[in-house]
């Protein structure tokens, strides 16, 4: 299971690179393979603005069809349109080039509201739930 | 033996019964509120033996009037086109009359295949990517997609011409008022939709732009035009359409038409005063994953045969009920698979046939009507297979005499469309003769 030390994850699966004002979310390795196969994503549109915990995007997999909830607030600034044509990017590659979209952080995230790799791993471990 | 088709005997029931630990089957209704309960048996009248009720209904079918024993001029809607007798003999095997929703394709291989085959026919018909394997009817199919509109486009307002059949209209503003979307009507003029109208009411909230052709009049609209003025401002288009008239004009889906549905009833379905009819919808690949219904998908098993199974079910309310495209989950499995037999059986030559007679026989009833002398054209624009003409007298005086001279006329179109009072909206399909339209002629012109 890949787990990677300089990402920050949510309890729902979703890791978060956070750059300046900037947030690039996706969802994890341990997501996608219990998805399974992804054969569609549901993309958000440049502009919308999220609240922390609520929809940002839909995976569609062969087994099941999941939201994707926003970690933190922001503004919605890129989605990776190469989930279009591409949505298997999201098992080949969860934390790189199967990335879903990028927010511009309105309001950072509490403290405690994100995970560290460590503490995200205990969650895995103990089932993910 | 009041029960004699249930298969529980009493004592099969007081068994159930105190297997639970309840008195009487009422007790399992507890939880509703007593001030909504009747309290007492329905007000029916007493059951008859078999051969009685058998009598009973057959009086009753017969105070109707049907298009066999009358000449019908009536469309509006449901249409009295020829049904090949092939259609019932197939319709009628116990196989497909008695099925199930196909959950299982392991034991539902044919009307899955049945249903996909009808798919693919509806696709190729309005020359677009994606059909699903049918909804309730032709109203219900239009509002349907209005939803799928304003879900792709994330806007509210649709424009919809007031040349769209008043029912669908009626439909769509049911399914609009819960869901706080608003509906502007445009005008006609000259029997179609206003251009001028429509251009000046388009903008960038609009979701879609919904019409229908040949339309309510029966008057062809110009699609590409209005599809041209919808894209640029980001707007999808939606016509509704008679399924007959795609034998001989353009499909929708080649002039851009993002989606396309219609009453499949003149398919191979019969009137039956107004249903089961058949709503089909068919879009494009984009609008894939938005599709209200059910779809049928080809695949192949895991030893490489070919074999059907419902697919993007994750559509479905079944799946995640408050994200559905649609609450409705049925379809008219029956009358899509008449559909598809009716469309393999007239086949590429017999659809344009049956659309080329229906259309000259439209004119040449046309032509012999407007010679009356007191009955007046309405509308210029061309049209498919009905017509408006402005009668001198009320139009449903001039129907009840029709009536009496065994001919169904045609609809008033005051009851729907109050400038147009005197109006009356015949159809003639292929199924009438020449002799049949002058007699109408030869009537009507002895009543005014």
């Amino acid at each position: 299971m890949n787990i990677p030390k300089e990402l920050k994850y949510s309890r729902d699966h979703e890791w978060v690179k956070i750059e300046g004002t900037r947030a690039t979310i996706g969802i994890t390795d341990f997501a996608q393979s219990q998805l399974g196969d992804v054969v569609f994503v549901e993309l958000p549109a440049v502009g919308d603005e999220v609240a922390a915990g609520s929809g940002l995007a839909v995976i569609e997999s062969v087994k099941a069809v999941s939201d994707i909830y926003a970690p933190l607030a922001g503004k919605v600034v890129e989605t990776n349109e190469l989930l279009a044509d591409a949505p298997e990017t999201v098992n080949q590659d969860a934390y790189g080039t199967g990335w879903i979209a990028v927010l511009e952080i309105s309001d950072l995230p509490q403290p405690d509201a994100l995970l560290d790799s460590e503490a995200y791993e205990r969650l895995v471990g103990e089932g993910g739930q | 033996m009041p029960w004699s088709y249930l298969p529980h005997t009493e004592a099969d029931r007081k068994a159930m019964l105190a297997a639970i630990g309840v008195a009487n089957s009422g007790e399992l209704f507890a939880d509703i509120p007593a001030e909504l309960c009747l309290h007492r048996p329905l007000n029916l009248p007493a059951a008859l033996a078999e051969p009685d009720l058998a009598k009973h209904l057959a009086a009753l079918a017969g105070a109707n009037i049907n298009v066999s024993e009358y000449i019908c001029f009536l469309g509006a809607g449901a249409y009295d086109h020829y049904i090949p007798s092939v259609v019932d003999h197939i319709l009628r095997r116990s196989e497909f009359y008695t099925a199930y929703t196909p959950y299982q394709p392991e034991i539902s291989q044919g009307y899955l295949q049945a249903l996909w085959e009808y798919q693919a026919l509806i696709a190729e018909l309005t020359g677009l990517e994606v059909a699903n394997s049918s909804l309730y009817d032709g109203g219900t199919g239009l509002a349907e997609a209005a939803m799928v509109a304003a879900s792709a486009t994330g806007r509210k307002e649709f424009l919809v011409a007031k040349t769209v059949h008043p029912h669908y209209r009626a439909i769509l503003s049911t399914y609009a008022r819960d869901r706080g979307y608003t509906l502007t009507e445009i005008g006609y003029q000259d029997g179609v939709l206003a251009a001028g109208e429509l251009q000046n009411k388009l903008g960038p909230t609009v979701a879609a732009v919904i019409v229908q052709s040949p339309n309510f009049f029966g008057c062809i609209e110009d699609l590409a035009a209005g599809t041209a003025a919808a894209h640029a401002q980001g707007a999808l288009m939606i016509a509704a359409v008679d399924p007959i008239s795609l034998g001989l004009l353009e499909a929708p889906g080649k002039l851009g038409v993002d989606i396309v549905v219609g009453e499949g009833q003149s398919l191979g379905i019969p009137l039956s005063f107004g249903g089961p009819y058949l709503g089909f919808f068919a879009t494009t690949e984009k609008l894939m994953r938005k599709i209200p219904g059910r779809i049928v998908g080809q695949t192949v098993d895991q030893e490489g045969n070919r074999g059907f199974v419902l697919t993007l079910q994750a559509r479905e309310q079944h799946i995640r009920r408050e994200k559905a495209t649609s609450n409705i989950c049925s379809n008219e499995a029956l009358c899509a698979l008449a559909a598809a037999v009716y469309l393999n059986t007239m086949g590429k030559e017999g659809l344009p046939q049956i659309a080329s007679l229906s259309l000259q026989k439209a004119h040449y009833a046309y032509t012999q009507l407007t010679g009356i002398k007191g009955v007046e054209p309405v509308f210029g624009a061309p049209f498919f297979k009905e017509f408006a003409v402005r009668l001198p007298q009320p139009v449903a005086a001039v129907n009840k005499q029709l009536l009496a001279a065994n001919i169904i006329g045609g609809l008033d179109l005051g009851n729907y469309y109050p400038e147009l009072t005197g109006c009356t909206l015949l159809c003639v399909t292929e199924s009438r003769s020449r002799q049949e339209i002058d007699l109408l002629a030869a009537r009507l012109g002895a009543i005014v």
